[in-house]
């Protein structure tokens, strides 16, 4: 079983950046894959990595992080200018960001408007155990 | 002061040392550069930075300066090479750090080691050193001047990882050079980073086999400051 647990930006908007990013750590840590919509700043993204390998041990590998945002390469001119007035206004709560654990995902590739996400064996970490097949 | 009788080819150099000369005064030569420019090797793992950096520094200073290996995170902590100097072409010449930093990643388990052959305590401090090197890396970036993002050319570029260091280079406002690695071998495709990172120069080069490495070089000029 895979849980998602999902986080409104009004959920995280007003706290530091320190708070923002263990909160999320944090739900990430009880083996569930957050879907937070918007995203962080790069530098709480380079945060994230860096507390993440603080934590890392034998029960928590790491995570798999990806972030969804339109890609203003292809957008016509009109869609940029309106992409820069939601911009102006909804700052970084456009997008949405995807953490797993990586006891669970195996990976997330963006490629990059679509988002695939593979989970380990059975979706729990755990490895699948052989079965004997009785003949 | 000192005005000399000039001759034809010297007004820029006459008028060099006159400002050079009232400036100092001042103690402020805006003529002077930058005399300790820190160049990084950043990318995720396994990428060939430390190979690229061991290029650099035996076709300008004849020795390497880093292991390498097959198996992932084998720079485990920053390394510097200081004063290495490099030339191009015209003369022009360029002194730098060069910085060689353990790739970043998001995680590290220790069983990846194992699979490759390591023994299981060997492994777990290899992971132990791992992690405490990406942390050094991401803290390293306030200290750079100019970057080199080292990629697999054979990898896809669209890893948050990826996404994630050249965003937080575009924030700090540091200058990039992308050096596509591993032309060489076929499924390398240069086009797809370029098609990722738009905004920077991409260099395609093959660090273990020396290949294209004067363009390479011919671009730090430009992104060295």
């Amino acid at each position: 079983m895979v849980t998602f647990q999902f986080i409104p930006y009004t959920e995280v908007e007003s706290l530091s950046s320190a708070k923002r990013v263990n909160k999320l750590l944090n739900i990430v840590k009880e083996n569930k894959i957050v879907i937070m919509e918007g995203r962080l700043k790069k530098e709480e993204e380079a945060d994230l990595i860096e507390i993440t390998m603080e934590e890392i041990s034998s029960k928590f590998k790491g995570i798999e992080l990806s972030v969804v945002y339109p890609n203003k390469n292809k957008q016509d001119l009109g869609q940029k200018i309106r992409g820069t007035f939601a911009n102006i206004l909804l700052g970084d709560r456009q997008g949405m960001t995807i953490i797993g654990p990586a006891s669970v995902v195996k990976k997330i590739e963006q490629n990059p408007d679509k988002i695939e996400l593979f989970t380990n064996d059975n979706g729990n970490g755990n490895k699948r155990k052989a079965r004997k097949r009785r003949r | 002061m000192n005005f000399q009788y000039y001759k034809e080819g010297s007004n820029f150099k006459m008028v060099k040392k006159f400002f050079k000369n009232f400036f100092s005064k001042f103690k402020f030569n805006p003529f002077a550069r930058k005399s300790h420019v820190k160049l990084g090797l950043y990318g995720p793992p396994n990428g060939g930075k430390s190979t690229l950096a061991n290029r650099v520094c035996v076709d300008w200073l004849g020795e390497e300066m880093s292991s390498v290996s097959h198996i992932a995170h084998e720079t485990r902590e920053i390394k510097i090479k200081e004063q290495v100097n490099i030339r191009n072409k015209k003369g022009k010449e360029l002194t730098f750090s060069l910085v060689d930093t353990p790739g970043i990643a998001t995680r590290i388990d220790y069983e990846d080691f194992l699979k490759r052959g390591m023994k299981k305590k060997e492994a777990k401090a290899r992971a132990k050193e791992a992690t405490k090197g990406v942390i050094d890396s991401i803290k390293w970036l306030d200290n750079m001047d100019s970057v080199v993002v080292v990629l697999d050319a054979t990898k896809d570029p669209y890893s948050q990882v990826n996404i994630t260091i050249m965003g937080n280079l575009q924030a700090r406002d540091i200058p990039v050079l992308i050096a596509a690695n591993k032309v060489d071998l076929k499924r390398a495709n240069m086009d797809v980073i370029k098609a990722a990172f738009p905004q920077y120069e991409v260099v395609g080069i093959s660090a273990k086999y020396g290949k294209n490495l004067e363009e390479f070089y011919e671009e730090l000029f430009k992104v060295a400051r």
